[in-house]
């Protein structure tokens, strides 16, 4: 206090003021930073990290790069217009020597084999029946009598895509595309085309357990926000007793309850309703019910929190001023539910996207979502590129809506939003 | 407001026999007969549970009453819906919808009974001239300080031009300067439109200063319905002497009542002459009231006759800059209040003996506290 007046007034001693203010602050943000350290070390590990993993897994190209190195050098020069010269077919050779030498030639077969069927046939073989190095200047003759193959420039163009470093094949994959023998992107084959249709079924079921969620949820988090505390707490109870069970739990009691011969077509048989049981469980109906009944707290919480600062004046002041009560809803309780409406939709619907388990279980085979088939090609075929390129689209197909979701409620607090 | 006497305006508004409990167990309005003349401003005024804003509410439709009807222009409107009363509202915290803007919020009661564009358009604009606030059309409420809400959920309630216009504590959030200010535009309001108020408080000399009337709402019960002056000059007992004003209480017990006025002996030992307003006869314990303003103090050693002469105590002297108050020690009440002219005061030194006297006239034998 004493010499605050003179440091304000005196420019030469206000340099260490501010420098004195700066290192007050820095120890004061060194600990903040030190609280947190904890936290941001384990999310770069379990979180950033992986994710930055998987997508450089999604483009990453180092398997025939790794096995055929020399091959992979000499057709860096190819044209790919004609078949490629004596050069590239000696070098094939020696790599195939060296590669079944070391064992690794799976390895690159498999890789070849994703872009073209029948490849791992071709490598194998060569590799099995080249006894020895071709004598200089024989080694297209030599290759090309073991696998006709050799001859085809299909084989070596896919030799020269699949040898990296990086690759667009594994996410062109996903989206249902494919480089033709030319170089240019166009439809995969029909045979292999599915991941469009799995991503449009993903965003269906989860756009459906979105609204299911909301028209469900609406007049649950409506009459929590407007009960005495004492029920309202009970029905919280209710709300959030799901949480305390496991996911694996609430399907399976699914599958009892919706089975052919589950509870509820036992009791609807019993009541006389049907004669024959209905087909409730592995079909779409099923994945909805249980996503929508392990979702729908997700949905709630936020509605809740939204309602529950809506002033029950406003009502009032709007029926007052004239509003029937449908009119007062809709223009005046409604639009200050908006931003509850969209994080919770937000929240549901990019749960729902990653749903596994509960589709696994309680879907059909037309009822699988995008994740089923992530798990599929990480633990099975341990195709980590396809999988890796799967959920780098589902993950900027997220991001995409959580940006779109942003705005919105930026907007909503630029223009409103704020409460008297 | 001898004019207004002569010629009674009918009743737009009339309680009839209204109770009203919440709990099925205690009356929190108990037996309310009103009656609300066209373009009166009438107050209900009392401390908060006397069933003050119960009564609003049952007239806003938001609660039902128990027993009893509620006549509007001679409709019984106890089964119509709130949105159908054509009353307008102003509540304690504004209630301005957040998301829309001010010239949205005054809009509303028009858009919802659909009015034309360019009739709502140019009610808004005349309503927004009226609060002075066209250049703040297209703010949210949540950008607004709290005189300005205040004056938007006013023109909000006033744009459709009810019958009626509610007012549930409206100035209670805003700080003091801005409360007076209100207090006399709300009051020029009032007079220039010709609209009838009904305002709700429990601010005494808000009350006294908007109001036509004021009806004294006690423990579920009305007290009394007066224009200001007369609640203050002449209350019907004890509650309403004390609320209204500063008010000293004197215990005693009635000696003898004779026509209008009676003798009462206090119970700190003295006897003074009282109007005897609410006593029942000689033998009855009562309260005296007596306004600090309608006290003297005579110096000490002067003779001379003075009505109701009694001997007090100074305890201190408090300065209010237009006036000073001396507080004293009359006949057992420790807090007697006399209102002194500014400078006064100096003279005055505590634990001095002095004599107070009052007329007997300002001096009111009401029901015992």
């Amino acid at each position: 206090m004493t010499n605050a007046l003179p440091t304000g007034a005196d420019a030469a001693t206000e340099v260490p003021l501010k420098r004195r203010l700066r290192r007050a602050e820095r120890t004061r943000q060194a600990k903040a930073l030190a609280l947190v350290l904890p936290l941001l070390l384990f999310l770069l590990f379990t979180f950033a990290g992986p994710i930055a993993g998987m997508l450089w897994r999604s483009v990453e190209d180092w398997e025939v790069r790794q096995v055929l190195p020399q091959t992979v050098a000499a057709l860096a020069s190819w044209d790919g217009k004609d078949l490629p010269d004596e050069k590239a077919y000696a070098a094939l050779a020696s790599d195939i020597l060296a590669a079944r030498a070391a064992g690794t030639i799976a390895i690159a077969a498999k890789r070849l084999n994703y872009a073209l069927n029948g490849f791992r046939t071709i490598l194998t073989s060569t590799g099995r029946n080249l006894k020895a190095v071709p004598e200089p200047g024989t080694a297209r003759e030599t290759l090309g009598k073991i696998n006709p193959a050799w001859r085809e420039r299909a084989t070596w163009t896919t030799i020269k895509d699949a040898s990296g470093p990086i690759t667009g094949f594994y996410l062109l994959a996903a989206l249902d595309l494919t480089r033709n023998a030319d170089g240019a992107i166009v439809a995969a084959a029909p045979d292999q085309a599915i991941y469009r249709d799995i991503f449009v079924r993903t965003f269906l079921i989860s756009l459906g357990v979105t609204a299911l969620c909301l028209i469900l949820g609406f007049p649950v988090a409506y009459l929590l926000a407007t009960l005495p505390p004492g029920r309202s707490n009970l029905l919280m109870i209710f709300v959030l007793l799901p949480f305390w069970t496991s996911l694996l739990v609430r399907t399976c009691a699914w599958i009892v309850l919706l089975q052919s011969k589950g509870v509820v077509n036992d009791s609807l048989h019993w009541l006389g309703i049907i004669d024959a049981p209905l087909r409730l469980i592995y079909n779409r109906f099923g994945v909805c019910v249980a996503m929508t009944h392990v979702l729908l707290p997700f949905m709630i919480l936020p509605l809740y929190s939204s309602m529950k600062a809506i002033s029950p004046a406003y009502m009032r002041a709007a029926a007052s001023l004239g509003a029937p009560p449908l009119t007062a809803f809709l223009r005046i309780y409604l639009p200050q539910t908006l931003p509850g409406i969209g994080a919770g939709s937000l929240l549901v619907f990019i749960l729902a996207l990653g749903y596994y388990i509960t589709p696994a279980l309680v879907g059909g085979a037309a009822d699988q979502m995008i994740s089923y088939f992530i798990a599929l090609y990480t633990t099975e075929t341990a195709n980590w590129g396809l999988a890796s390129a799967l959920g780098a689209v589902l993950l900027l197909a997220t991001v995409l809506l959580a940006l779109v979701y942003g705005k919105l409620v930026q907007g909503q607090q630029v223009t409103g939003g704020m409460k008297n | 407001m001898e004019a207004g006497m002569v010629t009674p305006a009918p009743a737009l508004v009339r309680f009839s026999g209204i109770q009203k409990t919440y709990d099925g167990e205690h009356l929190v309005v108990k037996n309310l007969d009103l009656d609300i003349r066209k373009g009166e401003f009438i107050t209900l005024l009392g401390p908060s549970g006397s069933g003050k804003t119960t009564t609003l509410m049952m007239l806003a439709g938001f609660e039902v009453p128990t027993h009893g009807e509620i006549y509007l222009s001679e409709r019984p409107i106890k089964n119509v819906p709130p949105h159908r009363r054509d009353i307008g509202m102003v509540f304690q915290n504004y209630a301005l919808f957040p998301h829309l803007t001010i010239a949205e919020n005054i809009a509303f009661p028009l858009s919802v009974r659909k009015s034309s564009k360019a009739e709502t358009q140019e009610r808004v604009s005349a309503a927004l001239r009226m609060i002075k606030m066209e250049a703040l059309a297209h703010r949210r409420p949540g950008q607004l300080s709290g005189g300005q809400q205040q004056r938007v959920a006013l023109a909000r309630a006033l744009v459709f031009n009810p019958q009626l216009v509610l007012m549930d504590e409206p100035l209670g959030a805003l700080d003091k300067r801005l409360r007076e200010q209100m207090q006399l535009e709300i009051k020029q309001l009032h007079e220039t439109m010709g609209i009838t108020i009904v305002y709700v408080t429990h601010d005494q000399s808000e009350a006294l200063t908007m109001s036509d009337r004021i009806a004294v709402f006690n423990d579920g019960i009305v007290q009394q319905i007066d224009r200001p002056d007369a609640l203050y000059e002449h209350p019907v007992n004890s509650f309403v002497a004390h609320f209204i004003g500063e008010n000293n209480v004197l215990a005693g017990t009635v000696e003898s009542v004779e026509r209008n006025y009676c003798r009462v002996t206090l119970a700190g030992g003295g006897t003074v002459a009282a109007r005897a307003v609410n006593v029942s006869g000689a033998g009855a314990s009562t309260s005296l009231s007596v306004r600090p303003e309608r006290v003297a103090i005579i110096p000490n050693g002067s003779s001379g006759e003075a009505p109701n002469r009694l001997p007090a105590k100074v305890q201190n002297t408090i300065y209010l800059g237009d006036h000073a108050l001396a507080v004293l020690d009359v006949a057992g009440n420790a807090e007697f209040m006399v209102k002194l002219q500014p400078g006064a005061h100096h003279s005055l030194g505590p634990g001095e003996s002095v004599f107070i006297t009052f007329r007997p006239e300002d001096c009111l034998a009401l029901d015992p506290v």
